[in-house]
């Protein structure tokens, strides 16, 4: 194998040979656990909010399976800032972004709308995104009010809705829908007290995520998730 | 030899002496911008925001040089009382309420007006706070 070599370039060689052995062994096994591992990860998906649970449902050839049902955003009506009478069918086929915040609340308010705004900005041109507020100021905010906010603010409808409704209503599904904790208090600087959180809602009327509207890194995040969940239905 | 190092010293520490010594109005500016950003902060940058910026039509920008240094002495009271009516700033009108912050004394009014007027590109410098007492009696 080494005929024609003196003694040291034989050694050399050899030593050479086994060392390039061992180092292509080496990039193989690694090329081979990265390929492993990335075939491994899944794609990110956003979790499920609210309550579950299990149903047994029978598939097309008649067999048994058990589904996982998630909590829904129930069916609601309200006027928005036309005064026009809005339903849960302006969010058919959109996924959304909904708050609850009143136009003169001085203090967490202009501070989530502001963030809110780079997100309506960043999807503008996306119409499978959609954002709606409603006002927790039954007693003020009527829909010309909250037009006059929209329009300053700069936000437009069908885009983004702000939804006018009875206390009631309103509270009932800040509370049981979205998860969102809202109430008047007369010892607040406003008048009233809520959570500032971004909730997001996907296709099917789930919520996948909650946010907080007031810290930058979180709506942040939101504008990252929103992709992720539009391409959950792009397969 | 002996005279150049005493020497050295002797002027060394005149200069550490006047160094240390910063003339205390400058003294006063510096007190009243790190107070004022963190009024500013905690009262005003929700609406104005975090340079200034304003928010839409709903909250007018801080960056009008020319309408701070005009309405100077009433920015006291809109801070104090609040703001009703209507103001053109960079040549835009807001007509939104400003909400009162009552519960600031004159020495907090006075550090947050400060830290403004010297903030957001503006540069108006210091603002005493019994210039803000003052002021604050004349409010209409």
């Amino acid at each position: 194998m080494y005929a024609g070599f003196s003694k040291t370039e034989v050694v050399y060689l050899h030593f050479k040979i086994t060392h390039m052995n061992k180092i292509n062994y080496l990039i193989t096994l690694s090329l081979l656990s990265v390929v492993l591992i990335a075939s491994c990860t899944q794609e990110k998906r956003l979790p499920f909010y609210g309550e579950r649970h299990a149903e047994v449902k029978k598939d097309a050839s008649g067999k048994e399976q058990i589904d996982t049902v998630y909590q829904t955003i129930p069916n609601w009506s309200f006027l928005n800032q036309d005064s026009i009478v809005t339903t849960n069918a302006i969010t058919d086929g959109k996924v959304y972004v909904a708050d609850f915040f009143f136009t003169s609340c001085t203090t967490i308010c202009p501070t989530m709308h502001r963030n809110l705004m780079t997100l309506y900005n960043e999807f503008k041109t996306n119409p499978d995104v959609m954002f709606l507020s409603h006002t927790i100021d039954f007693k003020y905010d009527r829909p010309y009010i909250l037009k006059k906010y929209a329009q300053k603010l700069g936000a437009e409808s069908p885009k983004w809705e702000f939804l006018y409704g009875t206390k009631d209503s309103v509270y009932t599904l800040a509370e049981k829908s979205y998860l969102v904790a809202v109430g008047e208090d007369s010892t607040a600087k406003d008048g009233y007290i809520h959570q500032g959180y971004l909730v997001l809602v996907d296709k099917d009327r789930r919520i996948r995520g909650a946010y907080d509207g007031t810290k930058p890194e979180q709506v942040e995040q939101l504008k990252k998730d929103i992709p992720i969940l539009l391409a959950e239905y792009k397969k | 030899m002996r005279k150049i190092i005493i020497n050295c010293i002797f002027i060394f520490s005149v200069v550490a002496i006047i160094i240390s010594c910063q003339n205390q109005p400058e003294i006063d500016l510096q007190n009243y911008l790190s107070n004022g950003k963190s009024i500013y902060q905690s009262k005003c940058q929700n609406c104005h925001g975090e340079n200034g910026e304003g928010l839409g039509e709903l909250a007018p920008p801080l960056t009008d040089s020319v309408y701070l240094k005009n309405n100077k002495n009433r920015l006291a009271c809109f801070i104090k009382n609040g703001l009703d009516e209507k103001i053109i700033v960079h040549g835009k009108t807001y007509a939104e309420k400003m909400p009162a912050f009552n519960e600031l004394p004159p020495i907090d009014v006075a550090q947050v007006m400060v830290f403004i007027t010297n903030s957001f590109g503006n540069k108006q410098g210091f603002y005493h706070y019994n210039q803000v007492i003052k002021d604050l009696e004349n409010c209409k």
